[in-house]
């Protein structure tokens, strides 16, 4: 294990403060990326993937509230961070891209002003050298005529176009970490699939760690190192991806592998995961958010969670497990 | 059921809607019986008692005829939301009438109502109302109809709006295959389905339609002396700020921008109540 | 950018068809005799006989139309009864002292609006979004002649700080060499400072009651759309990539949020427009409203009607001029027309 987080998150807790109550949306969640690593984030709509990032980002909704936790990153805290301090890191050292490219991009600005904005915040380039920079952060993500294409406005360009221009900003500064928040939504098979690669081979070359979100199993066990489940605001099972689809250890994670359309899985195997997400406001939530719809669901169950290393870098939060 | 336990979670989350509620009964008080309760006569003239500061006789003080301000403020409350209300109901029933149809028949109709409603809308609206009243005849009825007109497109464009969506809705196709003719699909199952919407239109207009009414008789158009209304008591207190005599002209500007500013909370309250998606 | 301008110009086209006729009909439907209003109250039979005809009035409704269509072609509105003018050249002369007033007025309103908005939804739920709500809440509420009463009392008669409320300037100073117009400007570019601030002086006050009437749905559309954008999903793109507050809020937020505020810019101007009348008449201001105000009580319809159509004319040239600006702030508009 010589292996260097580039990010761990520790402890950490999310509440929403909504009308209708408080919602813990996030649960002592901890996990960490090696430098040059790619972790997948799974699970279903809601299950706290994309609060994760926000929080690790800085970058939650007002009504959202750290209420415990680290995200240790180059040595610093970046929960503890100022937003000053914050902002400094942010688009430097570690970047987002997200869902629906062409509603994350300014739309009434030129895509090559956007990465230019980028550069120019961070000392990638100065003002004047800015376009010059933004045209060759097109080439780097492979999009032909750059010189045209930086005078585009995202309106005029296609959701894949929008996407890698989400990737050119990015990635324009190198940083150390991106979060990739379900990138490939929205667009066309074959263009999530080129999206992806260039995400992966973007990130090789430069040996940056990735964290890939997303509700497609089969999408991360292609592209991912490690897979990291989460479910209702807690990670039930982290483990290798090859580990994880071969021998999956939490209930849930079963379930969601035999919900993925794969190779192995024939579409009449296919099953649906009964139940749907605990309401999160309840006040007696259970210490297992997936103890209501579990079939394997023993008395021992209703006792703290445990957190159960199991095999090399391969833990399970379950007292019942497979 | 369900919407009352929405309106009361909308009165406590916005306490301001209750004093609205509140404002907006005691405009109605003085409009049904304010004739009744004023202390004097609003067109007894009293030489003597001219020009008079508030006091304990006369709570609003006399104007240049010595007549009791407060009286008249009181009295005048029927007449000028008589006209605003006159106003609103006229160009509700033009305006829902007419982009109801547009929206439901589409086609010439619905151009021939966008035309008119455009044709209004390149007007500056007081100017547009400053028009017609001249062109009609300086008459309370000539506020009434102009008012209506200069807010008739607003109605109209909701009105069309919202028939347009549940042009295709399942209860107007069920409607129509159960045997119903055009019109009665039209004004038994359409149109009461946006009484809602046209309600919240209706009470944000009315603050308006009070403005618009005041500010034409401000200007001589319309109410004539001696009769006692917000809008043209101002225009005569007018004359006698420069000497100091404010409270001729402040009391009934008071009275207007109350029941104004009571009308425009109504309106924004009811919006929450009834259509919270529009709310900002 | 020149073809939207022209699409636009060709939308105005409809606009300026159905305010001729409106104006047209507005004549034509005078109570009682036309030819008798336009004569005067005290006119003799005679006398209306002879305006009828000179007006045309015995002629048939499109001649009468094209007769008027010929008129306004020519730019002839008529002559004004009281004064015996041509209309046109007492509107035009009247016309500076109304528009300094309104652009005043708007300057105000739009500087004092925009920033307010804006802070309201950057700081959302803070005092100063609670003052935003009561100002604009209140701002509609005022009626604008009432206000400016208010102000004279309080800032001429009270206080006397402000001069007397009757007209654009002192009776001891003289007008500027007339450029364009405006006194501010005038006075400026002559160098007469005592001049601008007489004129200063006597714009204060109606100008403010006229910002203060058409602030409201400003403030209140600022706030609301910076508010949707502050939230949408670029704005988070532009903090994730950890640009300046000052950047992600200004060329960001703000030049976005500032499209719908440009489209609530022509009801602004139709409030402004309206209140420019009864302004004007508080305080004894020589544009044009207070004109068409004075023709109205003593029955002079030709300076009337060529008021309400000189009014619709600038209204739909002022519509023309949002539509362009937000072509020139919004590309999806310059570049799909």
């Amino acid at each position: 294990m010589t292996a260097v987080p580039a990010l761990a998150v520790e402890d950490l807790s999310v509440e929403f403060r909504t009308r209708s109550g408080t919602v813990k949306v996030l649960d002592h969640v901890g996990f960490s990326v090696d430098k040059g690593e790619t972790v997948a984030l799974v699970g279903e709509s809601g299950s706290g993937k994309s609060v994760t990032a926000f929080a690790v980002m800085g970058i939650l909704d007002p009504a959202g509230r750290v209420t415990s936790g680290r995200a240790l990153f180059g040595g610093a805290d970046l929960l503890a961070l100022s937003e000053h301090d914050l902002a400094e890191q942010r688009g430097r050292e570690l970047s987002m891209i997200f869902q629906n490219p062409r509603t994350a991009l300014n739309p009434i600005r030129k895509v090559g002003q956007q990465i230019a904005d980028v550069l120019v915040r961070h000392g990638g380039a100065t003002r004047p050298d800015a376009p010059r920079a933004a045209v060759e952060m097109l080439k780097r993500v492979r999009i032909p005529d750059p010189e045209r294409r930086v005078e585009a406005y995202p309106f005029e360009l296609s959701g894949g176009m929008c996407q890698r221009i989400m990737i050119a900003i990015a990635l324009a500064c190198r940083p150390a970490l991106l979060i990739a928040d379900e990138p490939t939504t929205g667009l066309d098979v074959t263009t999530q699939a080129v999206i992806m690669d260039l995400i992966g081979e973007l990130a090789h070359e430069s040996g940056m760690a990735t964290i890939f979100i997303t509700h497609d199993l089969a999408l991360a066990a292609e592209y991912c190192d490690r897979i990291v489940v989460m479910h209702a605001g807690h990670i039930v099972e982290a483990a290798p991806a090859r580990e994880l689809f071969a021998h999956p250890r939490h209930p849930y994670s079963a379930k969601l592998l035999a919900a993925t359309p794969g190779e192995t899985v024939s579409l009449a195997e296919l099953a649906s995961i009964p139940g749907g997400l605990p309401d999160l406001r309840r006040p007696d939530l259970p210490a297992c958010r997936y103890s209501d719809r579990c079939e394997r669901r023993l008395d021992d169950c209703a006792r703290p969670l445990p957190h159960r290393v199991i095999g090399e870098r391969h833990t399970v939060s379950c007292w019942n497990p497979l | 059921m369900n919407l009352l336990r929405h309106a009361r979670y909308v009165l406590s989350e916005n306490p301001v809607t209750g004093l609205a509620f509140g404002l907006f009964a005691m405009f109605l008080i003085a409009a049904i019986f304010g004739p009744l309760i004023a202390p004097y006569s609003p067109l007894q003239s009293n030489a003597a008692m001219a020009l008079k500061a508030p006091s304990a006789a006369h709570w609003f003080g006399t104007d240049q005829l010595g007549r009791d301000i407060f009286s008249r403020v009181l009295v005048a409350t029927r007449l000028d939301l008589s006209i605003a209300f006159a106003s609103v109901i006229l160009a509700f029933m033009l305006g829902a009438l007419s982009g109801v149809a547009a929206g439901y028949f589409g086609g010439w109709t619905d151009r021939v109502v966008g035309r008119l409603a455009d044709t209004i809308m390149a007007f500056p609206l007081f100017v547009l109302a400053m028009g017609i009243v001249a062109a009609l005849g300086n008459e309370v009825i000539n506020i009434v109809i102009a008012t209506a007109i200069i807010n008739f497109p607003l109605y109209a464009r909701v009105a069309r709006a919202e028939a347009n969506v549940r042009r295709e809705a399942g209860f107007v196709e069920a409607a129509r295959l159960s045997g119903n003719g055009e019109a009665r699909v039209l004004l038994g199952h359409v149109l009461p389905n946006i009484m809602p919407i046209m309600m919240v239109q209706m009470s944000l207009t009315m603050g308006y339609a009070i403005l618009n009414a005041a500010g034409l008789s401000f200007i001589g158009l319309g109410v004539r002396p001696p009769a006692p209304e917000w809008g043209i008591m101002v225009a005569e207190g007018a004359n006698f700020i420069q000497s100091g005599e404010w409270w001729i002209a402040l009391f009934p500007g008071a009275a207007l921008m109350l029941a104004v500013f009571c009308f425009n909370l109504l309106g924004d309250g009811l919006r929450d109540i009834i259509d919270p998606r529009q709310r900002t | 950018m020149l073809k939207l301008l022209l699409s636009r110009l060709a939308t105005a086209v409809p606009s300026i068809v159905g305010v001729v006729v409106v104006t047209f009909m507005l004549t034509r439907l005078l109570p009682g005799d036309p030819a008798a209003y336009f004569a005067g109250l005290a006119a003799s039979p005679q006398a209306i006989a002879e305006i009828r005809t000179k007006l045309g009035l015995d002629k048939s409704l499109p001649e009468q139309f094209v007769a008027y269509l010929v008129d306004l072609a020519q730019g002839n509105l008529g002559n004004s009864l009281s004064t015996g003018q041509p209309v046109v050249t007492e509107i035009a002369t009247r016309l500076p002292a109304s528009a300094e007033l309104t652009l005043l007025a708007l300057i105000l309103a739009v500087g004092i609006a925009i920033p307010l908005g804006v802070l309201a939804a950057v700081k959302q739920g803070t005092w100063i979004d609670h003052l935003c709500r009561i100002a604009t809440t209140a701002g509609v509420s005022l009626p604008v002649f009432f206000t400016g009463l208010l102000f004279a009392y309080v800032f001429y008669y009270l206080l006397q700080w402000a001069p007397a409320p009757s007209g654009r300037l002192d009776v001891f100073l003289s007008p500027p060499t007339p450029i364009t117009g405006f006194y501010l400007i005038d006075s400026a570019l002559t160098g007469n400072m005592e001049v601008f601030w007489g004129a200063l002086r006597q714009l204060a006050l109606p100008a403010i009651s006229m910002a203060i009437f058409s602030l409201a749905p400003l403030a209140r559309m600022t706030r609301g759309s910076m508010l949707s954008v502050l939230g949408s999903d670029f704005i988070r793109t532009a903090r994730a990539s950890g640009l300046a507050p000052g950047t992600v809020v200004f060329t960001y937020a703000f030049r976005n949020a500032v499209l719908p505020v440009i489209t609530v810019l022509g009801m602004v101007f139709s409030f402004l427009l309206g209140a420019n009348v009864l302004v004007e008449t508080v305080f004894a201001w020589p544009g044009i409203g207070l004109y068409a105000v004075n023709a109205l009580i003593t029955s002079d319809y030709a300076p009337v009607q060529g008021f309400v159509l000189t009014m619709a004319v600038l209204y739909i040239a002022l519509n023309l001029a949002i539509d362009l600006l937000y072509g020139l702030v919004d590309p999806r508009v310059r570049l799909d027309s």
